[in-house]
């Protein structure tokens, strides 16, 4: 149900039954037909209402959509979210929906928006439908938690988290994703179109991966169950394989 | 060797105290008998003139928005290189830092003052109408050389002019010739005597630095705009978005505005009737945002006051008949997508949510802005007044064309609004470009 989903972060359970009864007798259609990808919020004058522009893509939340490609934003590290919209205001990251919308956004707002969706927690969506085969599955697994020592690729945990939630301040979380979104952005890194900080880590990963292993890796992402903890990692310089400009 | 003792220091600093209590007592007399001498502030720095007409050619460049076309996304500030799409091929602007071999540090003001007039570059060459030369005609002698002085002011870079890739017959500058006759009128702005001075700074910075009629003016099949069109709106070309007209209260025409709307949505990006978005976002963001209080209200001033003038009549009401169906859709597409920011009204919550009924860019002839604000959602541009703007997501991928179309069909005739309705089709056109 979406209004409780919205509000399980309250503190008190008490609290969210009441604050979920004003807003069913405020908007009852909201509480009926909507969705999380339908705009709502409580005051005009908040970041809840000033990022209506993010939600019919990316869900009230920052849970993502059923919609497709896009992508779950919330509890991301706020250095990688603001990372991304700099990137995409900048037209250093394409994809002309996403560059349209913040074109003409400054920096300290671009860092308030990230800095929200970074703090979100809503649950997460049901996994990816399609399962992969079994040699898929276990390749896929194999290069997420150990990596493939043969041809230089190291396991996605090392930066991106034991649990797959990312790394502060800028490695994105990798759970809540599906496979689509993954692929693509893996295929987009390998070829040189998408980028992240110089030295740019990601790059050097992407381009040892074969068409085969981003399936693989994306189909195994897909299907894992909700991290326990969904925080992203604290920064560990120590332990990542290559080095990251967008670590610094 | 002498060596001073205490004894001898004391007598030292006695004496210099004398001395010091002398001069300020003589100081203060000075000063007391001759007020008129004694310095505001002792510590200012005088200003240097110099930096001064740097300050204000930075101040004038931004007014004529050099900065949007002649720097790349992300790119060197003024470095030039940005392709323009235009109906005649790509174009690819200069770059103009002052570097003595790609830009134009060899330049003197008086070249830069005949190109801004007239339109013809250092080496003779006719500019290409996208340069606004038939706007930047009317700037005085004194702001081109201080927007000179600013340019030659901004690190210099070496970054070699791409040619342009225009189509054959486009690619013949002689061509100019011709479109000059028809087009281009020499001159800077004469202030006209019967107007306030408020009315003629504005309309020096509207019809001058602001080049407003490069969008607001329909364009031709040749790239020109006819005077007598002044300001009467058209598509631009290759944005596909409608400049609305500035002369008709049907569009964007402000007779009817407060002088404080016209002025926030010039000077904010958004105002109680109306916000920007898209290429007018991309003004307010790169120019008009810094424009001082008095220019803006002096631009707000001019525009209000622009003569009425409809192109064509008010829509019959033959052709404001909506098809029940599709109204039943758009309304209930309205009250599940957007009333929760619009209103059931369609009043919105301005400025962070621009209202719909009255609201003359939903109603006006072209629906063109509407169906994109529907399709691709859009955030006003964030400025100094308002760095924290509200925004309106996109509803392409939730939408299908038959939905667009009825819901922007409702907002143009619910409520007393008295536009006419939208095809499918439109939608489906307008949902093949990319967003921008």
């Amino acid at each position: 149900m979406s209004i409780s989903v919205k509000h399980a972060s309250l503190a008190g359970c008490c609290r969210a039954v009441a604050t979920f009864v004003v807003i069913c007798s405020a908007w009852p259609s909201l509480a009926s037909a909507q969705n999380e990808a339908t705009p709502a919020f409580k005051s005009v004058d908040s970041i809840e209402a000033r990022v209506q522009g993010c939600v019919t893509c990316h869900g009230q939340s920052g849970q993502g959509t059923n919609n497709g490609y896009f992508p779950r934003i919330a509890g991301k590290p706020a250095g990688y979210l603001y990372n991304q919209l700099v990137a995409f205001r900048d037209g250093n990251r394409r994809y002309p929906p996403m560059n349209y919308l913040v074109a003409y956004l400054p920096d300290s707002y671009l860092r308030e928006i990230a800095e929200h969706f970074a703090k979100q927690r809503p649950p997460f969506a049901a996994k990816d439908t399609a399962p992969a085969d079994a040699a898929t599955t276990t390749r896929g697994r194999s290069l997420v938690a150990a990596g493939d020592a043969s041809t230089g690729i190291p396991a996605c945990i090392a930066c991106h988290g034991g649990g797959l939630t990312g790394m502060e301040p800028g490695i994105p979380g990798l759970v809540g994703l599906r496979s689509n979104y993954i692929v693509a952005q893996l295929t987009r890194w390998r070829v040189g179109e998408r980028h992240a900080a110089e030295p740019d880590c990601m790059k050097r990963v992407a381009t040892r991966l074969s068409d085969s292993d981003i399936m693989a890796v994306a189909a195994w992402l897909s299907q894992q169950e909700a991290p326990k903890n969904p925080s992203p990692e604290s920064s560990n310089l120590v332990r990542m394989p290559f080095a990251c400009g967008s670590q610094r | 060797m002498w060596q001073p003792t205490v004894n001898t220091m004391r007598f030292g600093m006695r004496i210099l105290s004398v001395l010091v209590l002398l001069a300020v007592i003589a100081m203060g007399v000075v000063l007391w008998m001759q007020p008129g001498a004694l310095p505001v502030n002792p510590n200012a720095v005088p200003a240097n003139p110099t930096t001064q007409v740097i300050d204000l050619g930075e101040y004038l460049a931004r007014a004529g928005d050099c900065v949007a076309c002649h720097t790349t996304p992300n790119g060197k500030a003024f470095a030039g290189g940005r392709p323009m799409a235009t109906p005649f091929g790509a174009l690819y602007v200069p770059n103009i830092t002052p570097d003595d071999e790609t830009g134009i540090g060899k330049w003197t003001a008086e070249d830069f003052y005949r190109m801004m007039h007239t339109g013809v570059s250092k080496d003779g060459t006719l500019l290409y109408p996208a340069m606004p030369f038939a706007s930047y005609t009317k700037v005085t002698r004194d702001d081109s050389d201080a927007i000179f002085a600013y340019l030659m002011s901004v690190t210099p870079v070496k970054q070699p002019n791409r040619p342009h890739e225009l189509q054959f017959p486009f690619n013949n500058r002689d061509l100019l010739l011709g479109w000059r006759t028809l087009y281009f009128k020499e001159g800077e702005y004469k202030a006209e005597i019967a107007q306030s001075a408020e009315w003629s700074r504005g309309a020096y910075l509207v019809q001058g630095l602001g080049h407003c009629a490069m969008c607001h003016t329909a364009i031709n099949a040749l790239g020109g705009s006819s005077e007598s069109k002044a300001f009467e709106g058209g598509m631009i070309p290759n944005q596909n978005w409608y400049a609305p007209s500035l002369t008709s209260n049907r569009e964007a025409g402000l007779g009817n505005w407060d002088i404080k709307d016209i002025i926030d949505l010039l000077q904010i990006g958004a105002s109680h009737r109306g916000t920007t978005y898209g290429p007018m976002a991309e003004v307010v963001y790169n120019s008009l945002q810094y424009l001082s209080d008095d220019d803006v209200k002096a631009m707000a001033v001019y525009l209000k006051a622009l003569p009425q003038r409809d192109s064509e009549p008010p829509p019959t009401s033959q052709a404001r008949l909506v098809n029940p169906a599709m109204m039943e859709t758009g309304r209930k597409v309205y009250a599940a997508q957007c009333a929760m920011c619009h209103g059931d009204e369609g009043k919105g919550n301005p400025p962070a949510y621009p209202p719909l009924a009255g609201n003359q860019s939903i109603t006006m002839a072209s629906p063109v802005n509407s169906i994109r604000m529907v399709l691709n959602g859009g955030y006003a541009p964030g400025t100094k007044k308002n760095p924290r703007p509200h925004g309106m997501p996109p509803f392409s991928h939730i939408l299908n064309d038959n939905e667009v179309a009825a819901v922007v069909t409702y907002i143009r005739v619910a409520w007393d609004n008295r536009g006419t309705p939208v095809a499918a089709a439109q939608a489906n056109e307008l949902r093949k470009l990319l967003p921008e």
